[in-house]
Protein backbone atom coordinates (compact mmCIF):
# COMPACT_ATOMS: atom_id res chain seq x y z
CA UNK A 1 0.00 0.00 0.00
CA UNK A 2 1.15 3.50 -1.40
CA UNK A 3 2.08 6.34 1.72
CA UNK A 4 -1.33 8.49 0.95
CA UNK A 5 -3.50 5.72 2.38
CA UNK A 6 -1.81 5.45 5.25
CA UNK A 7 -4.16 8.72 6.74
CA UNK A 8 -7.64 7.43 5.07
CA UNK A 9 -6.52 3.91 6.98
CA UNK A 10 -6.14 5.41 10.38
CA UNK A 11 -9.04 8.01 10.02
CA UNK A 12 -10.76 4.34 9.03
CA UNK A 13 -9.58 2.61 12.11
CA UNK A 14 -10.90 5.86 14.32
CA UNK A 15 -14.13 5.41 13.03
CA UNK A 16 -14.61 2.14 13.29
CA UNK A 17 -13.31 1.88 17.01
CA UNK A 18 -16.41 3.15 18.96
CA UNK A 19 -18.36 0.69 16.63
CA UNK A 20 -16.45 -1.92 17.55
CA UNK A 21 -16.94 -1.54 20.92
CA UNK A 22 -20.76 -1.24 20.99
CA UNK A 23 -21.04 -4.06 19.00
CA UNK A 24 -19.56 -6.49 21.43
CA UNK A 25 -20.53 -5.14 23.91
CA UNK A 26 -23.85 -6.43 22.68
CA UNK A 27 -23.07 -10.17 22.54
CA UNK A 28 -21.81 -10.00 26.39
CA UNK A 29 -23.86 -10.50 29.42
CA UNK A 30 -24.42 -7.29 31.86
CA UNK A 31 -22.14 -9.12 34.26
CA UNK A 32 -18.90 -9.46 32.03
CA UNK A 33 -19.46 -5.49 31.14
CA UNK A 34 -19.61 -4.54 34.81
CA UNK A 35 -17.20 -6.94 35.85
CA UNK A 36 -14.06 -6.61 34.14
CA UNK A 37 -12.31 -5.66 30.67
CA UNK A 38 -12.20 -7.67 27.71
CA UNK A 39 -11.83 -7.14 23.78
CA UNK A 40 -13.61 -10.03 22.51
CA UNK A 41 -17.01 -11.54 24.66
CA UNK A 42 -15.80 -14.13 26.80
CA UNK A 43 -19.46 -15.79 27.49
CA UNK A 44 -20.48 -15.33 23.56
CA UNK A 45 -24.29 -14.52 23.78
CA UNK A 46 -27.61 -13.86 21.53
CA UNK A 47 -29.81 -12.82 24.58
CA UNK A 48 -29.62 -9.00 24.42
CA UNK A 49 -30.89 -9.30 20.52
CA UNK A 50 -33.87 -12.58 21.27
CA UNK A 51 -35.21 -9.18 24.06
CA UNK A 52 -35.70 -6.89 21.13
CA UNK A 53 -37.23 -9.41 18.85
CA UNK A 54 -39.51 -10.76 21.17
CA UNK A 55 -40.92 -7.84 22.60
CA UNK A 56 -43.05 -5.61 20.69
CA UNK A 57 -42.50 -2.59 22.11
CA UNK A 58 -38.89 -2.73 21.00
CA UNK A 59 -39.43 -4.29 17.51
CA UNK A 60 -42.57 -2.06 16.91
CA UNK A 61 -39.99 0.87 17.75
CA UNK A 62 -38.04 -0.18 14.58
CA UNK A 63 -41.10 -0.03 12.69
CA UNK A 64 -42.51 3.14 13.55
CA UNK A 65 -38.45 4.81 12.98
CA UNK A 66 -38.65 3.51 9.82
CA UNK A 67 -42.12 4.45 8.78
CA UNK A 68 -41.91 8.29 9.21
CA UNK A 69 -38.22 8.38 7.68
CA UNK A 70 -39.49 6.60 4.48
CA UNK A 71 -42.59 9.10 4.80
CA UNK A 72 -40.18 12.14 5.24
CA UNK A 73 -37.43 11.06 2.42
CA UNK A 74 -40.67 10.84 -0.11
CA UNK A 75 -42.05 13.43 1.33
CA UNK A 76 -39.47 16.07 0.97
CA UNK A 77 -37.80 15.07 -2.49
CA UNK A 78 -40.91 14.67 -4.27
CA UNK A 79 -42.30 18.18 -3.35
CA UNK A 80 -38.71 19.61 -3.64
CA UNK A 81 -38.54 18.31 -7.23
CA UNK A 82 -41.13 20.52 -8.85
CA UNK A 83 -39.72 23.86 -6.57
CA UNK A 84 -35.97 23.00 -7.72
CA UNK A 85 -36.78 23.17 -11.08
CA UNK A 86 -38.46 26.38 -11.06
CA UNK A 87 -35.53 27.98 -9.03
CA UNK A 88 -32.96 26.46 -11.31
CA UNK A 89 -34.97 27.38 -14.36
CA UNK A 90 -37.13 30.77 -13.98
CA UNK A 91 -37.06 34.04 -12.33
CA UNK A 92 -39.96 35.09 -10.46
CA UNK A 93 -41.30 37.60 -8.04
CA UNK A 94 -39.38 37.02 -5.11
CA UNK A 95 -37.44 33.85 -5.79
CA UNK A 96 -34.22 35.06 -4.01
CA UNK A 97 -35.70 36.06 -0.94
CA UNK A 98 -38.07 32.53 -0.86
CA UNK A 99 -34.85 30.35 -1.21
CA UNK A 100 -32.83 32.26 1.31
CA UNK A 101 -36.16 32.23 3.59
CA UNK A 102 -36.10 28.41 2.86
CA UNK A 103 -32.98 27.86 3.66
CA UNK A 104 -33.62 29.74 7.28
CA UNK A 105 -35.55 26.86 8.57
CA UNK A 106 -32.38 24.47 7.86
CA UNK A 107 -31.10 26.86 10.92
CA UNK A 108 -33.85 26.40 12.85
CA UNK A 109 -32.53 25.01 15.98
CA UNK A 110 -34.85 21.90 16.76
CA UNK A 111 -34.88 22.47 20.69
CA UNK A 112 -36.70 26.36 19.69
CA UNK A 113 -39.39 24.66 17.78
CA UNK A 114 -40.03 21.31 20.12
CA UNK A 115 -42.77 22.91 22.12
CA UNK A 116 -44.17 24.74 20.11
CA UNK A 117 -44.26 21.60 17.58
CA UNK A 118 -45.83 19.57 20.39
CA UNK A 119 -48.91 22.03 20.56
CA UNK A 120 -49.63 22.51 16.92
CA UNK A 121 -49.22 18.62 15.93
CA UNK A 122 -51.45 18.24 19.23
CA UNK A 123 -54.39 20.64 17.96
CA UNK A 124 -54.34 18.78 14.13
CA UNK A 125 -54.90 15.20 16.16
CA UNK A 126 -51.67 13.81 14.42
CA UNK A 127 -49.74 13.69 17.56
CA UNK A 128 -47.96 10.12 17.95
CA UNK A 129 -48.58 8.96 14.32
CA UNK A 130 -45.12 9.01 12.30
CA UNK A 131 -46.97 11.21 10.23
CA UNK A 132 -46.38 14.11 12.62
CA UNK A 133 -42.52 13.01 12.80
CA UNK A 134 -42.33 12.90 9.04
CA UNK A 135 -44.08 16.37 8.41
CA UNK A 136 -42.24 18.07 11.08
CA UNK A 137 -38.13 16.78 9.79
CA UNK A 138 -39.69 18.18 6.29
CA UNK A 139 -38.89 21.62 7.80
CA UNK A 140 -35.04 21.12 7.59
CA UNK A 141 -35.42 18.51 4.62
CA UNK A 142 -37.57 20.32 2.32
CA UNK A 143 -34.65 23.20 2.42
CA UNK A 144 -31.56 20.80 2.11
CA UNK A 145 -33.32 18.71 -0.70
CA UNK A 146 -33.88 21.92 -2.50
CA UNK A 147 -30.75 22.73 -2.11
CA UNK A 148 -29.40 19.80 -3.29
CA UNK A 149 -31.57 19.14 -6.00
CA UNK A 150 -30.88 23.02 -7.49
CA UNK A 151 -27.46 22.52 -7.58
CA UNK A 152 -27.59 19.04 -9.56
CA UNK A 153 -30.17 20.69 -12.15
CA UNK A 154 -28.19 23.91 -13.21
CA UNK A 155 -25.73 21.98 -14.10
CA UNK A 156 -28.38 20.48 -17.23
CA UNK A 157 -28.26 22.51 -20.19
CA UNK A 158 -31.78 24.45 -21.02
CA UNK A 159 -31.38 23.01 -24.47
CA UNK A 160 -32.66 19.68 -22.71
CA UNK A 161 -36.19 21.21 -21.91
CA UNK A 162 -36.26 23.77 -25.06
CA UNK A 163 -35.77 20.68 -27.66
CA UNK A 164 -37.91 18.44 -25.76
CA UNK A 165 -40.88 21.24 -26.09
CA UNK A 166 -40.12 22.14 -29.29
CA UNK A 167 -40.46 18.39 -29.80
CA UNK A 168 -44.15 18.73 -28.01
CA UNK A 169 -43.52 17.22 -25.23
CA UNK A 170 -45.79 18.69 -22.30
CA UNK A 171 -44.07 19.95 -19.37
CA UNK A 172 -45.15 17.06 -17.00
CA UNK A 173 -44.29 14.58 -19.65
CA UNK A 174 -40.84 16.06 -20.12
CA UNK A 175 -40.46 15.91 -16.69
CA UNK A 176 -40.95 12.64 -15.95
CA UNK A 177 -39.67 10.88 -18.95
CA UNK A 178 -36.38 13.24 -19.74
CA UNK A 179 -35.63 15.66 -16.80
CA UNK A 180 -35.75 13.07 -13.24
CA UNK A 181 -33.65 10.28 -15.43
CA UNK A 182 -31.21 13.02 -16.53
CA UNK A 183 -30.63 14.34 -12.99
CA UNK A 184 -30.80 10.70 -11.01
CA UNK A 185 -27.74 11.30 -8.98
CA UNK A 186 -28.98 13.83 -7.85
CA UNK A 187 -32.13 12.37 -6.87
CA UNK A 188 -30.11 9.91 -5.19
CA UNK A 189 -28.16 12.43 -2.93
CA UNK A 190 -31.00 14.25 -2.01
CA UNK A 191 -32.77 11.07 -1.24
CA UNK A 192 -29.97 9.93 1.04
CA UNK A 193 -29.58 13.28 2.30
CA UNK A 194 -33.39 13.37 3.90
CA UNK A 195 -33.07 9.59 5.20
CA UNK A 196 -29.75 10.25 6.93
CA UNK A 197 -31.42 13.66 8.83
CA UNK A 198 -34.51 12.07 9.38
CA UNK A 199 -33.48 9.12 10.82
CA UNK A 200 -31.00 10.48 12.79
CA UNK A 201 -32.56 13.80 14.48
CA UNK A 202 -34.96 12.57 17.91
CA UNK A 203 -35.71 15.71 19.68
CA UNK A 204 -38.26 16.46 17.87
CA UNK A 205 -39.29 12.52 17.04
CA UNK A 206 -39.25 11.96 20.75
CA UNK A 207 -41.05 15.05 21.27
CA UNK A 208 -43.91 14.20 18.91
CA UNK A 209 -44.69 10.53 20.03
CA UNK A 210 -45.43 8.72 23.29
CA UNK A 211 -46.16 5.30 22.47
CA UNK A 212 -47.50 3.89 19.61
CA UNK A 213 -45.23 5.61 17.01
CA UNK A 214 -41.99 5.94 19.68
CA UNK A 215 -38.57 6.05 17.48
CA UNK A 216 -36.59 2.59 18.63
CA UNK A 217 -33.85 5.25 19.41
CA UNK A 218 -35.77 6.84 21.59
CA UNK A 219 -36.66 3.82 23.43
CA UNK A 220 -33.21 3.69 24.24
CA UNK A 221 -33.59 5.22 27.45
CA UNK A 222 -35.66 2.73 29.19
CA UNK A 223 -32.77 0.29 29.32
CA UNK A 224 -31.40 2.92 31.93
CA UNK A 225 -34.92 3.68 33.81
CA UNK A 226 -36.98 0.77 34.11
CA UNK A 227 -34.64 -2.70 35.80
CA UNK A 228 -31.58 -1.25 36.42
CA UNK A 229 -29.14 -0.38 33.85
CA UNK A 230 -28.79 -3.20 31.03
CA UNK A 231 -25.78 -2.14 29.15
CA UNK A 232 -25.85 -5.53 26.86
CA UNK A 233 -29.33 -4.42 25.71
CA UNK A 234 -28.67 -0.94 25.24
CA UNK A 235 -25.55 -2.03 23.03
CA UNK A 236 -27.78 -4.44 20.81
CA UNK A 237 -30.04 -1.99 20.22
CA UNK A 238 -27.92 0.63 19.57
CA UNK A 239 -26.10 -1.92 16.93
CA UNK A 240 -29.14 -2.70 15.06
CA UNK A 241 -29.89 0.90 14.44
CA UNK A 242 -26.85 0.92 12.64
CA UNK A 243 -28.28 -1.53 9.77
CA UNK A 244 -31.06 0.84 7.86
CA UNK A 245 -28.19 3.59 7.20
CA UNK A 246 -25.55 1.15 6.26
CA UNK A 247 -27.95 -0.57 3.95
CA UNK A 248 -28.68 2.94 2.45
CA UNK A 249 -25.43 3.97 1.99
CA UNK A 250 -24.55 1.15 0.28
CA UNK A 251 -27.03 2.09 -2.35
CA UNK A 252 -26.00 5.57 -2.94
CA UNK A 253 -22.37 5.10 -2.96
CA UNK A 254 -21.99 4.87 -6.23
CA UNK A 255 -23.59 8.51 -6.88
CA UNK A 256 -20.88 9.77 -4.34
CA UNK A 257 -17.90 7.94 -6.39
CA UNK A 258 -18.88 9.29 -9.80
CA UNK A 259 -19.02 12.76 -8.08
CA UNK A 260 -21.19 16.19 -8.13
CA UNK A 261 -20.20 19.77 -8.05
CA UNK A 262 -22.90 21.34 -6.71
CA UNK A 263 -24.60 24.74 -8.19
CA UNK A 264 -24.95 27.56 -6.59
CA UNK A 265 -24.67 27.52 -2.70
CA UNK B 1 -27.32 30.89 -17.46
CA UNK B 2 -30.33 33.50 -18.10
CA UNK B 3 -33.51 32.66 -16.56
CA UNK B 4 -36.65 33.44 -18.40
CA UNK B 5 -38.75 35.52 -16.22
CA UNK B 6 -42.18 33.04 -15.37
CA UNK B 7 -44.33 34.35 -12.77
CA UNK B 8 -46.02 30.96 -13.10
CA UNK B 9 -43.11 29.11 -11.57
CA UNK B 10 -45.14 29.73 -8.18
CA UNK B 11 -47.13 27.13 -8.77
CA UNK B 12 -44.14 24.94 -9.23
CA UNK B 13 -42.99 25.87 -5.94
CA UNK B 14 -46.54 26.59 -3.95
CA UNK B 15 -46.25 22.75 -1.99
CA UNK B 16 -43.31 23.43 -0.46
CA UNK B 17 -43.69 26.94 0.48
CA UNK B 18 -47.05 25.34 2.22
CA UNK B 19 -45.62 22.74 3.59
CA UNK B 20 -42.74 24.73 5.18
CA UNK B 21 -44.34 27.68 6.36
CA UNK B 22 -47.30 25.22 7.92
CA UNK B 23 -44.21 23.79 9.59
CA UNK B 24 -42.48 26.81 10.70
CA UNK B 25 -44.79 29.87 10.63
CA UNK B 26 -47.41 28.53 13.07
CA UNK B 27 -44.60 27.12 15.89
CA UNK B 28 -42.46 30.68 14.88
CA UNK B 29 -45.80 32.72 16.10
CA UNK B 30 -46.23 30.55 18.97
CA UNK B 31 -42.65 31.40 20.40
CA UNK B 32 -43.26 34.98 19.48
CA UNK B 33 -46.47 35.17 21.57
CA UNK B 34 -44.65 33.60 24.48
CA UNK B 35 -41.54 35.80 24.24
CA UNK B 36 -44.09 39.21 25.24
CA UNK B 37 -46.29 37.62 27.56
CA UNK B 38 -46.51 36.41 31.28
CA UNK B 39 -48.13 33.03 32.40
CA UNK B 40 -49.32 31.94 35.59
CA UNK B 41 -50.48 28.85 34.40
CA UNK B 42 -54.68 28.27 33.61
CA UNK B 43 -54.00 29.89 30.36
CA UNK B 44 -54.05 33.00 31.32
CA UNK B 45 -51.57 35.32 29.41
CA UNK B 46 -50.57 39.26 30.56
CA UNK B 47 -48.65 41.31 27.99
CA UNK B 48 -45.11 41.44 29.56
CA UNK B 49 -43.43 43.69 26.64
CA UNK B 50 -39.61 43.15 26.27
CA UNK B 51 -39.20 42.20 29.98
CA UNK B 52 -38.22 38.57 28.75
CA UNK B 53 -35.46 39.97 26.42
CA UNK B 54 -34.10 41.99 28.95
CA UNK B 55 -33.63 39.35 31.39
CA UNK B 56 -32.19 36.95 29.01
CA UNK B 57 -29.55 39.35 27.64
CA UNK B 58 -28.65 40.22 30.99
CA UNK B 59 -28.29 36.78 32.69
CA UNK B 60 -24.94 35.19 33.33
CA UNK B 61 -26.55 31.95 32.88
CA UNK B 62 -27.30 32.99 28.79
CA UNK B 63 -23.69 34.66 28.26
CA UNK B 64 -21.81 31.78 29.49
CA UNK B 65 -23.80 29.28 27.67
CA UNK B 66 -23.26 31.42 24.86
CA UNK B 67 -19.52 31.31 24.89
CA UNK B 68 -19.51 27.64 25.36
CA UNK B 69 -21.43 27.41 22.17
CA UNK B 70 -19.19 29.71 20.07
CA UNK B 71 -15.83 27.95 22.00
CA UNK B 72 -17.24 24.60 20.70
CA UNK B 73 -18.23 25.45 16.90
CA UNK B 74 -14.94 27.25 16.68
CA UNK B 75 -13.07 24.24 17.83
CA UNK B 76 -14.94 21.78 15.43
CA UNK B 77 -14.85 23.59 12.72
CA UNK B 78 -11.36 24.13 13.11
CA UNK B 79 -10.03 20.32 13.51
CA UNK B 80 -13.13 19.03 11.27
CA UNK B 81 -12.83 21.05 7.89
CA UNK B 82 -8.74 20.34 7.73
CA UNK B 83 -8.86 17.25 8.63
CA UNK B 84 -12.05 15.81 6.14
CA UNK B 85 -10.31 17.67 3.22
CA UNK B 86 -7.12 16.08 3.71
CA UNK B 87 -8.58 12.95 3.94
CA UNK B 88 -10.62 13.58 0.65
CA UNK B 89 -7.63 14.49 -1.24
CA UNK B 90 -5.72 11.16 0.16
CA UNK B 91 -8.72 8.75 -0.51
CA UNK B 92 -8.62 6.43 -3.51
CA UNK B 93 -10.32 7.74 -6.71
CA UNK B 94 -10.88 4.30 -8.36
CA UNK B 95 -11.52 0.73 -7.62
CA UNK B 96 -13.03 -1.29 -4.74
CA UNK B 97 -10.98 0.35 -1.76
CA UNK B 98 -13.67 3.34 -3.55
CA UNK B 99 -16.74 1.44 -1.98
CA UNK B 100 -15.15 0.23 1.28
CA UNK B 101 -13.91 4.09 2.10
CA UNK B 102 -17.31 5.42 1.30
CA UNK B 103 -19.82 2.90 3.14
CA UNK B 104 -17.21 2.63 6.21
CA UNK B 105 -16.96 6.35 6.53
CA UNK B 106 -20.71 7.52 5.97
CA UNK B 107 -21.55 5.17 8.94
CA UNK B 108 -21.01 7.74 11.55
CA UNK B 109 -23.59 9.77 9.82
CA UNK B 110 -26.13 7.13 9.89
CA UNK B 111 -26.43 6.89 13.56
CA UNK B 112 -29.39 8.17 15.70
CA UNK B 113 -27.94 10.76 17.51
CA UNK B 114 -28.73 9.26 20.77
CA UNK B 115 -27.43 6.44 20.01
CA UNK B 116 -23.55 8.46 19.34
CA UNK B 117 -24.21 9.58 22.76
CA UNK B 118 -24.36 6.44 24.42
CA UNK B 119 -21.51 4.97 22.28
CA UNK B 120 -19.25 7.28 22.88
CA UNK B 121 -20.56 7.61 26.83
CA UNK B 122 -19.84 3.52 27.09
CA UNK B 123 -16.49 3.67 24.68
CA UNK B 124 -15.28 7.12 27.21
CA UNK B 125 -16.14 5.06 30.70
CA UNK B 126 -12.73 4.86 32.45
CA UNK B 127 -13.85 1.85 34.22
CA UNK B 128 -15.16 -0.75 31.23
CA UNK B 129 -14.56 1.94 27.91
CA UNK B 130 -11.94 1.01 25.77
CA UNK B 131 -10.72 4.78 25.06
CA UNK B 132 -11.44 5.51 28.88
CA UNK B 133 -9.48 2.47 30.36
CA UNK B 134 -6.68 2.97 27.34
CA UNK B 135 -6.15 6.34 28.87
CA UNK B 136 -6.02 5.54 32.43
CA UNK B 137 -3.53 2.71 31.71
CA UNK B 138 -1.19 4.91 30.28
CA UNK B 139 -1.11 7.36 32.87
CA UNK B 140 -3.74 9.87 32.15
CA UNK B 141 -5.73 10.64 34.93
CA UNK B 142 -8.95 10.66 32.66
CA UNK B 143 -12.63 10.61 34.32
CA UNK B 144 -15.28 12.52 31.97
CA UNK B 145 -17.96 12.25 34.52
CA UNK B 146 -15.63 14.47 36.88
CA UNK B 147 -13.09 16.57 35.05
CA UNK B 148 -14.41 19.61 33.02
CA UNK B 149 -11.68 19.51 30.44
CA UNK B 150 -12.09 15.88 30.09
CA UNK B 151 -15.80 16.32 29.45
CA UNK B 152 -14.94 18.74 27.06
CA UNK B 153 -12.16 16.39 25.33
CA UNK B 154 -14.91 13.43 24.91
CA UNK B 155 -17.21 16.07 23.51
CA UNK B 156 -15.09 17.68 20.88
CA UNK B 157 -13.38 14.09 19.49
CA UNK B 158 -17.16 12.71 19.25
CA UNK B 159 -17.90 15.62 16.97
CA UNK B 160 -15.04 14.40 15.17
CA UNK B 161 -15.49 11.40 14.84
CA UNK B 162 -19.48 12.17 13.94
CA UNK B 163 -18.86 14.78 11.46
CA UNK B 164 -16.26 14.47 9.59
CA UNK B 165 -17.03 12.63 7.75
CA UNK B 166 -19.45 15.18 5.72
CA UNK B 167 -16.62 17.20 4.91
CA UNK B 168 -14.64 14.05 3.30
CA UNK B 169 -18.19 13.15 1.34
CA UNK B 170 -18.51 16.34 0.15
CA UNK B 171 -15.23 17.26 -0.93
CA UNK B 172 -14.50 13.55 -2.69
CA UNK B 173 -17.54 14.72 -4.70
CA UNK B 174 -16.04 17.50 -5.50
CA UNK B 175 -13.08 16.02 -5.99
CA UNK B 176 -13.94 13.46 -8.37
CA UNK B 177 -16.02 15.53 -10.10
CA UNK B 178 -13.36 17.94 -11.78
CA UNK B 179 -12.08 17.05 -15.72
CA UNK B 180 -9.15 15.07 -15.79
CA UNK B 181 -7.85 17.38 -18.40
CA UNK B 182 -7.56 20.04 -15.66
CA UNK B 183 -4.29 17.59 -14.17
CA UNK B 184 -2.98 16.74 -17.26
CA UNK B 185 -2.52 20.20 -18.35
CA UNK B 186 -1.04 20.59 -15.10
CA UNK B 187 1.25 17.80 -15.57
CA UNK B 188 2.45 19.53 -18.70
CA UNK B 189 3.00 22.59 -17.28
CA UNK B 190 4.69 20.56 -14.15
CA UNK B 191 2.97 22.05 -11.72
CA UNK B 192 4.24 20.69 -8.15
CA UNK B 193 1.36 19.38 -6.02
CA UNK B 194 0.56 22.50 -4.13
CA UNK B 195 0.05 24.62 -6.83
CA UNK B 196 -2.37 21.66 -8.74
CA UNK B 197 -4.13 21.67 -4.56
CA UNK B 198 -3.91 25.41 -5.10
CA UNK B 199 -4.93 26.41 -7.94
CA UNK B 200 -7.55 23.74 -9.40
CA UNK B 201 -8.69 21.53 -7.19
CA UNK B 202 -9.36 24.36 -3.60
CA UNK B 203 -11.41 26.32 -6.44
CA UNK B 204 -13.11 23.65 -7.76
CA UNK B 205 -14.08 22.62 -4.44
CA UNK B 206 -15.53 26.07 -3.23
CA UNK B 207 -18.79 25.44 -3.61
CA UNK B 208 -18.60 22.28 -1.55
CA UNK B 209 -16.67 23.81 0.75
CA UNK B 210 -18.98 26.19 1.34
CA UNK B 211 -21.51 24.20 2.16
CA UNK B 212 -19.76 21.75 4.11
CA UNK B 213 -18.97 24.86 6.33
CA UNK B 214 -22.04 26.20 6.56
CA UNK B 215 -23.94 22.67 7.54
CA UNK B 216 -21.00 22.19 9.67
CA UNK B 217 -21.65 25.73 11.54
CA UNK B 218 -25.59 25.20 11.71
CA UNK B 219 -25.31 21.86 13.32
CA UNK B 220 -22.32 22.00 15.72
CA UNK B 221 -24.48 25.47 16.81
CA UNK B 222 -27.57 23.15 17.17
CA UNK B 223 -25.74 20.40 19.04
CA UNK B 224 -28.06 19.00 21.64
CA UNK B 225 -29.08 15.07 21.64
CA UNK B 226 -25.44 13.58 21.49
CA UNK B 227 -24.20 15.97 24.05
CA UNK B 228 -27.31 15.52 26.37
CA UNK B 229 -26.42 11.50 26.64
CA UNK B 230 -22.86 11.90 26.66
CA UNK B 231 -22.67 13.84 29.51
CA UNK B 232 -26.58 15.85 30.61
CA UNK B 233 -24.33 19.29 30.16
CA UNK B 234 -22.09 18.58 33.11
CA UNK B 235 -19.85 18.01 35.28
CA UNK B 236 -21.79 21.29 36.82
CA UNK B 237 -22.73 23.26 33.93
CA UNK B 238 -19.31 22.62 31.84
CA UNK B 239 -20.64 21.46 28.39
CA UNK B 240 -24.22 23.27 28.61
CA UNK B 241 -24.49 24.51 25.17
CA UNK B 242 -27.18 26.75 24.70
CA UNK B 243 -29.89 24.34 23.13
CA UNK B 244 -29.50 22.13 26.25
CA UNK B 245 -29.93 25.15 28.66
CA UNK B 246 -32.76 26.46 26.62
CA UNK B 247 -34.59 22.74 27.02
CA UNK B 248 -33.80 22.86 30.73
CA UNK B 249 -35.54 26.64 30.77
CA UNK B 250 -38.60 25.70 28.74
CA UNK B 251 -39.13 21.86 29.49
CA UNK B 252 -37.45 21.57 32.66
CA UNK B 253 -38.68 24.76 34.61
CA UNK B 254 -41.51 25.47 32.38
CA UNK B 255 -40.16 29.12 32.25
CA UNK B 256 -41.98 29.81 28.88
CA UNK B 257 -41.44 33.65 29.17
CA UNK B 258 -37.88 33.48 29.03
CA UNK B 259 -37.15 30.14 26.86
CA UNK B 260 -39.02 31.85 24.02
CA UNK B 261 -37.05 34.81 24.36
CA UNK B 262 -34.41 32.90 24.01
CA UNK B 263 -35.09 31.22 21.63
CA UNK B 264 -35.70 33.79 19.34
CA UNK B 265 -32.36 35.46 20.22
CA UNK B 266 -30.95 31.82 19.76
CA UNK B 267 -31.99 31.54 16.78
CA UNK B 268 -31.57 35.03 15.37
CA UNK B 269 -27.76 34.77 15.96
CA UNK B 270 -27.66 31.33 14.15
CA UNK B 271 -29.32 33.30 11.15
CA UNK B 272 -26.72 36.09 11.63
CA UNK B 273 -23.85 33.92 11.67
CA UNK B 274 -24.48 32.14 8.52
CA UNK B 275 -25.51 35.34 6.23
CA UNK B 276 -22.10 36.48 7.75
CA UNK B 277 -20.36 32.95 6.56
CA UNK B 278 -22.19 32.94 3.28
CA UNK B 279 -21.53 37.04 1.91
CA UNK B 280 -17.75 36.34 3.29
CA UNK B 281 -17.40 32.68 1.22
CA UNK B 282 -19.06 33.63 -1.88
CA UNK B 283 -17.82 37.90 -1.81
CA UNK B 284 -15.04 36.71 -4.47
CA UNK B 285 -17.14 35.16 -6.72
CA UNK B 286 -19.48 38.28 -6.91
CA UNK B 287 -16.73 40.48 -8.02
Amino acid sequence: MRKRFLLPTIYILFLLLPIYWLVIMSFKTTNEILGGFTLWPRDFTLANYAVIFTDPTWYNGYIASIEYVVINTILSVAVALPAAYAFSRYRFLGDKHLFFWLLTNRMAPPAVFALPFYQLYSAVNLFDTPWAVALAHTLFNIPLAVWILEGFMSGVPKELDETAYVDGYSFWRFFFKIFMPTIAAGIGVACFFCFMFSWVELLLAKTLTSVAAKPIAALMTKTASTSGYQLGLLAAAGSLTLIPGAVVIYFVRNYIAKGFALGRV
Amino acid sequence: MYKQINHKAWFLVAPVVILVAFNAIIPLMTVVNYSVQETFGDNVFTWAGVQWFEQVLHSDRFHDALLRQILFTALVLFIEVPLGLIVALAMPRKGFWVSVCLVTMALPLLIPWNVVGAMWNIFALPEIGLMGKGLNALGFDFNYTRQPGAAWFTIVLMDVWHWTSLVVLLCYAGLVSIPNDYYQAAKIDGASAWSVFRFIQLPKLKRVLTIAILLRFMDSFMVYTEVVVLTGGGPGNSTTFLSIDLVKTALGQFDLGPAAAMSLIYFLIILLLSWLFYTLMTRNEAQ
